[in-house]
C-alpha cells in the first residue's frame, strides 16, 4: 500500500496544452457529442479537445450523468420538507425519522445492461445503488426492485426474467441486505428493453450524514476497492442510447460484479465515517473515475490534479481515456484530510482492501489529469459538471389519444366472473411472486416484519427504537401511458396508499423517470406531463421527490421501426411507522372480521387490467383522482392501524375489488362473503373488476367495529361494510344482481401461484 | 455472564444477526472474533452464516483454513460446545469438525423461507430446552443446503442419534424437504455431540414480532449448557 502524502505532480503552468493529438470536430458523435456540444466544449476549453476530454465531456454530457434532456422538468419535482435532511444533488436523499435517526434512499435503473446481459446487469445495479447508500454514511438495510419484462410466453423474456431475479438474488443475498419487495410487471413493450430498477436504504444517525465533496485544497483523494479494467467502458454513453439488433455487441459495456469486495467496502467505509477518519465519499458509478471525482470536485467548487499513473489497474496498457472511463464495479473514492492517513489506511488494511491516492484537492478549479508526469488533460470543472440542456416541444400521440377516448360502452360484461377472476389471478403482472421472492433472502439482518407478499409494503423495524420504515415501489404505466399526467399522480398516490395499508406515514420519494427517446415528440410529452402528475401528487401528499435517476432511449430500433416502452415513471417511497408493532399485512387473520371499504374512489372499466386481460383493450382513462380525498384516506388509515384498531388492510389496484379480496384471502386461507353495494358502479363486471384510486379493503374484528366506524365519520372517509370473513370460498354478490361469483380459495390460490413458478422452470 | 464468540470471517453476514440475538434478546455476552484473531477465553463458539470469501472456490472452504479455526478446532476437542449456522455449517464441514458436505439445493435455485423442522434429539447442548419429536418454524435461506455423504457416513449419524434436526412438513411428517438433503437432514452433531452443524437460522426466530420464535430454544440450551460447561 502506498503512502498518501507522497501523491503529487509537480504543478504545471495552466497555458501548457496536454499531450496528444486535438480531436477533430467530425469526430464528435464517437464521444456521444452533438456537434452544437462539441463547439460548447471548444469554447469552455479555448481549444480543441484532445481524446481523453472529449470523452469525459461525453460522459458527463451524457443523458445517464448529465440529465440533459430532463433537468428542466426535474427542476418541476418538489424537493423540501422539514423531514427532507438531504435533498436532491448527493448520492442519495435522506429523510429524518425521529430518535435522531434518518433514511437515506434512493433508486436506479440498470435496463441497458440487463437487456444484454441480464443476470451482471441486474447485479451491478444493486451493487451500484448501495454504494450509493453507504457513500451518505447510511447502513443498507433494505433492497426492493421494479422489474419489467415483455411477454411471458417468449422465450427471451423467461431468459430475461430469471437471469435479472438470479442477479439481484446473487448480490443482495451475498451481501447480506434483505430484498424485501417490489413489482414484477409484464408487457410487450418491455420485450427488448426491460426494466430493471433498483431502490435500496440504509439507516444513519444524523451526524454521521456525508457529502461527496472533496473539502478543502490539499485533501488527498483516495481509491479504495477493486482495480480499473476495460470493464464498463463507455457504460453512461451506452445507457444513453437506443438498444439496436447490435446492442449484444455492447456487452463489454456490462460490468461484472463482486458482492465480496463490496461486502468489505460497505464495512470498510462505515468504519471510517463513523470514526470521522474522511472528509467525503463517493460511489464510482457510471462514467467511472470521470463523474465520481468531477462531481465531488464540483460540490466543493474545488480542482483536482489526478496522477494516472497511480490508479490501480487490472490490465496493463489501458490509454487515460480507459481509466478515465472504465465502469469497473466496487470502487470508491474517499476524500481525505492531511493528517489522519494512517489510521484511515490501517482500517482499509484491516478490511483487506487495496487503497491508493490518485490525486489531491487544488484551489484552480480545474480537473487536470497527468500521466508520466506530463499533462494529459485539462478541464474546467464547471462546465464538465454543467451539461447544456434541452427543452423539447411535445406532442400527444394521435393513437394515444384515440385510446383514451375510445367509447368503451360497447364492451360485453362476462357471463361467468369466476372465469375472469381466474384470468386475473393468473396474469403475470397480479400473479404470486412467491417463487421470484423465494430466491431473495429478504430476512437477513433480522428486521422484516412484512415479508414480501405478505403486505402492500415491507416493513422493517429499527433495532434500537420502537419505530419501524416501510417502503413501496409502484407504477402502473399502462395508466401512465394512457394519461401520463394523472397516471403518474396515480403511482404516487399508490405508493402513498401502500405505505398507510402497513400503517406507516409517508416521508418521501426517489422516482425512476423510464421513458423512450427525448427527441421524440411523442415521447417527450410523455415526460412533461408525467413529472407534472408527480409534481401535483407530491405536493398534495407532502412526499417531496429526495433524489433519483432519469433512464431515456428505453426503445428498441430494428431497422426504421422504433418500439418505445410505455412511460414508466416508478415510484420509490418510504414511510414511518412509530410503533413497529402496530402494523397490518393484507392476510385475512379471523373468521368472523366484518370487511369494510374504506375511501371514496370510483372503479372504472378504463385502463384496467380487466380490459386489457380479458377483453384485449388497451384504452380509456385511468381511474380518476381526487388527490385531496386521497390525502385524507392515508392519513385515516395509517392513524387506525396506529391506534391498534386495525390490523389487515389492502388497497384496490389492478384487477379491481375482487382480486383484493381474493389476495387477502388467499394469503390468509379464509373465504369471504361480500355483497358490494349496488351503485358502487354502473355494471356489475366493474364492480368486480373495476380499477380505482383511493379504496382499500379492511378486515375489522367485532371489538373494534364501533371504534373504527366512528374514526372514519369523524375523519370524513366513507365507510362502507361488505361483508364478512368466513368459510373457504371467495363468494361476492354484487346488489341485487343475478351475476355471483363463487370461487373457492384453494382453486383460486392455484390460479394466483402458477404462472410464474411455471414461466420460470421453463 | 457468559461469554459466547460470534466469529467473523469476510463475508460474514448473519453474525450482527446472531449478536442481537444473544444480546439483546437472550441476556448473553457477545464477542466478535475476527478470523485472523485468537479466540481467547469463551464458553461457546458461534460460526455465522453469510458468504465468508463471497463462498468463492466452495462454500465455506476458505474460512476453514482461516487462523481462527485452528483455537476452534482445539476448543472443541475440549468439549466446548461450537454452534454453525447455514454458512457456518459449511464452514465446519469444510475444516472435518463435521462429516459431509453441503451440495447445491435440489432446485438448483437460492432457497429463502421457513420450514418446518423436527427435533430427533434433546441430548445435545443445543436442543435441550425442546421436547424431543417438536416440530419448529424456522427460516432458511441458503443456495448449498443439500446434506451429503457416503452410506456408511449416513448410517453411522443415524445408528448414533446425530441427526439432530430434520426437515419435516407442518405435522412432522417426513414428506418435505427444501433442498434435497440425504435423509431430510437439517441438522447433525459430530461424534461428542458438542459441535452442531445446522442450515436453519435459529437466530432469525427469536421475536414475535418477526413471526416466530422457535429458534429461541437452540440458543438459550447453548447458553444454559455453557453455564454447565464453564
Amino acid at each position: 500500500m502506498s503512502r498518501v502524502d507522497a501523491v503529487h505532480p509537480a504543478p504545471t503552468p495552466a497555458d501548457r496544452l496536454p499531450r496528444g493529438a486535438p480531436v477533430p470536430s467530425d469526430d464528435a458523435a464517437t464521444y456521444g457529442l452533438s456537434p452544437a456540444e462539441f463547439d460548447q466544449v471548444v469554447a469552455h476549453l479555448g481549444r480543441a479537445p484532445v481524446a481523453v476530454e472529449a470523452a469525459m465531456f461525453g460522459a458527463l454530457w451524457s443523458e445517464h450523468c448529465g440529465y440533459k434532456n430532463s433537468r428542466p422538468l426535474l427542476r418541476r419535482l418538489p424537493t423540501e420538507g422539514p423531514q427532507v435532511l438531504q435533498g436532491p444533488g448527493e448520492n442519495a436523499g435522506v429523510v429524518d425519522i425521529g430518535d435522531g435517526l434518518g433514511v437515506a434512499f434512493k433508486m436506479e435503473s440498470h435496463n441497458h445492461p440487463s437487456a444484454v446481459e441480464p443476470f451482471q446487469g441486474a447485479a451491478t445495479g444493486v451493487g451500484g445503488i448501495l454504494r450509493d447508500i453507504f457513500a451518505m454514511g447510511a447502513r443498507p438495510f433494505a433492497i426492493l426492485d421494479s422489474i419489467r419484462f415483455g411477454d411471458l410466453a417468449d422465450a427471451r423474456t423467461r431468459y430475461l426474467l430469471s437471469g435479472v431475479v438470479q442477479g439481484i438474488a446473487g448480490y443482495g443475498n451475498a451481501i447480506g441486505v434483505p430484498t424485501v419487495g417490489g413489482e414484477v410487471a409484464f408487457h410487450p413493450c418491455y420485450g427488448e428493453n426491460p426494466l430493471v430498477n433498483v431502490m435500496a436504504l440504509g439507516s444513519l444517525r444524523h451526524e454521521d450524514l456525508q457529502s461527496g465533496t472533496v473539502g478543502a485544497p490539499g485533501n488527498v483523494l483516495l481509491y479504495v476497492g477493486s482495480k480499473t479494467g476495460r470493464d464498463g467502458l463507455g457504460g453512461a454513453v451506452f445507457a444513453s442510447a437506443d438498444l439496436t439488433e447490435t446492442s449484444a455487441a455492447d456487452r463489454p459495456a456490462v460490468q461484472v460484479g463482486d458482492p465480496f469486495m463490496e461486502k468489505l467496502l460497505l464495512e470498510a467505509c462505515l468504519e471510517v465515517i463513523e470514526r470521522g477518519l474522511v472528509i467525503g465519499v463517493q460511489d464510482m458509478g457510471a462514467a467511472g473515475l470521470t463523474s465520481s471525482v468531477a462531481e465531488m470536485a464540483h460540490r466543493a467548487g474545488r480542482g483536482i490534479d489526478l496522477d494516472l499513473d497511480r490508479v490501480p489497474r487490472r490490465e496493463a496498457g489501458m490509454s487515460a481515456l480507459e481509466v478515465m472511463l472504465s465502469e469497473s464495479q466496487e470502487r470508491m473514492m474517499l476524500a481525505v484530510a492531511p493528517g489522519r492517513e494512517a489510521e484511515l489506511l490501517a482500517v482499509l488494511e484491516r478490511w483487506e482492501l487495496d487503497a491508493a491516492p490518485i490525486g489531491t484537492v487544488a484551489d484552480h478549479g480545474r480537473f487536470r489529469l497527468f500521466e508520466g508526469g506530463e499533462l494529459v488533460g485539462d478541464m474546467p470543472v464547471g462546465p464538465l459538471n454543467e451539461a447544456p440542456t434541452y427543452t423539447r416541444v411535445g406532442v400527444e400521440a394521435e393513437s394515444v389519444r384515440r385510446a383514451r377516448e375510445r367509447d368503451l360502452s360497447g364492451v360485453a360484461v362476462p357471463a361467468d366472473p369466476n372465469a375472469v377472476l381466474h384470468r386475473l389471478l393468473a396474469d403475470p403482472t397480479i400473479a404470486s411472486k412467491r417463487a421470484i421472492f423465494r430466491q431473495y433472502d429478504h430476512q437477513v439482518m433480522t428486521n422484516t416484519v412484512v415479508l414480501p407478499g405478505a403486505g402492500d409494503a415491507a416493513v422493517m423495524r429499527v433495532k434500537g427504537t420502537r419505530r419501524g420504515v416501510a417502503a413501496t415501489v409502484d407504477c402502473n404505466a399502462r395508466y401512465v401511458y394512457l394519461e401520463p399526467r394523472r397516471g403518474a399522480a396515480l403511482a404516487v398516490a399508490e405508493a402513498a396508499r401502500n405505505l398507510a395499508c402497513v400503517g406507516a406515514r409517508p416521508l418521501g420519494v426517489t422516482d425512476n423517470l423510464n421513458f423512450g427517446n427525448p427527441t421524440v415528440a411523442e415521447v417527450y410529452h410523455q415526460m412533461v406531463e408525467a413529472v407534472e402528475g408527480l409534481r401535483e401528487a407530491c405536493l398534495a401528499l407532502d412526499t417531496p421527490v429526495t433524489g433519483g435517476n432519469v433512464s431515456l432511449y428505453n426503445q428498441y430500433r430494428s431497422g426504421d421501426a422504433y418500439v418505445a416502452i410505455h412511460p414508466t415513471p416508478t415510484v420509490g417511497m418510504v414511510g414511518v411507522l412509530d410503533d413497529v408493532e402496530r402494523h397490518a399485512g393484507l392476510a385475512l387473520r379471523r373468521d368472523g372480521d366484518t370487511l369494510y371499504l374504506l375511501g371514496a374512489g370510483r372503479p372504472s372499466l378504463g385502463a384496467s387490467t380487466y380490459l386489457a386481460s380479458w377483453h384485449g383493450l388497451e384504452a380509456g382513462r385511468p381511474p380518476e383522482l381526487d388527490l385531496v380525498v386521497e390525502r385524507s384516506l392515508i392519513e385515516t388509515l395509517h392513524t387506525m392501524i396506529a391506534a391498534g384498531l386495525v390490523d389487515t388492510a389492502h388497497d384496490l389496484s389492478d384487477g379491481g375489488l375482487a382480486v383484493t379480496l381474493a389476495e387477502m384471502a388467499i394469503a390468509g386461507g379464509r373465504g369471504v362473503e361480500v355483497v358490494v353495494p349496488s351503485g358502487f358502479a354502473r355494471r356489475p363486471d366493474v364492480a368486480l373488476f373495476g380499477e380505482a384510486a383511493s379504496l382499500v379493503v379492511i378486515a375489522v374484528r367485532a371489538e373494534h367495529d364501533v371504534g373504527v366506524r366512528e374514526f372514519a365519520r369523524a375523519a370524513g372517509v366513507p365507510i362502507v361494510p361488505l361483508g364478512e370473513v368466513a368459510g373457504e370460498r371467495i363468494h361476492i354478490r354484487v346488489g341485487e344482481e343475478p351475476l355471483a361469483l363463487d370461487v373457492s380459495v384453494a382453486e383460486a390460490a392455484a390460479s394466483f401461484e402458477a404462472t410464474i413458478e411455471a414461466a420460470l422452470r421453463t | 455472564m457468559h461469554s459466547i464468540a460470534v466469529l467473523r470471517f469476510p463475508g460474514s453476514n448473519c453474525d450482527d444477526d446472531a449478536r442481537h440475538a444473544l444480546e439483546d434478546v437472550l441476556g448473553a455476552s457477545v464477542r466478535f472474533v475476527w478470523h485472523t484473531d485468537a479466540l481467547g477465553a469463551v464458553d461457546a463458539v458461534i460460526v455465522p452464516g453469510g458468504f465468508s470469501y463471497g463462498d468463492y472456490l466452495r462454500s465455506g472452504a476458505l474460512a476453514a483454513k482461516s487462523p481462527v479455526m485452528r483455537d476452534v478446532r482445539a476448543f472443541a476437542a475440549r468439549g466446548g460446545p461450537v454452534l454453525g449456522i447455514c454458512n457456518g455449517f459449511q464452514i465446519l464441514t469444510e475444516a472435518g469438525l463435521l462429516p459431509g458436505a453441503l451440495a447445491r439445493n435440489t432446485g438448483l435455485d437460492f432457497v429463502c423461507d421457513t420450514v418446518s423442522v423436527r427435533v430427533e434429539r434433546t441430548d445435545t447442548p443445543f436442543t435441550g430446552c425442546y421436547r424431543e419429536g417438536q416440530v419448529l418454524r424456522l427460516p432458511i435461506a441458503h443456495h448449498e443446503g443439500r446434506y451429503e455423504a457416503d452410506a456408511a457416513t449416513l448410517e453411522r449419524l443415524e445408528g448414533e442419534g446425530r441427526v439432530v434436526l430434520r426437515y419435516v412438513d407442518v405435522h412432522g411428517e417426513r414428506t418435505s424437504n427444501p433442498n434435497g438433503s440425504a435423509h431430510d437432514v437439517a441438522g447433525i452433531v459430530n461424534e461428542r455431540r458438542n459441535v452442531l452443524g445446522m442450515m436453519p437460522h435459529p437466530e432469525r426466530a427469536v421475536e414475535t414480532l418477526l413471526g416466530s420464535t422457535d429458534g429461541i430454544g437452540v440458543l438459550a440450551s447453548l447458553l444454559e449448557s455453557a453455564a454447565v460447561t464453564a
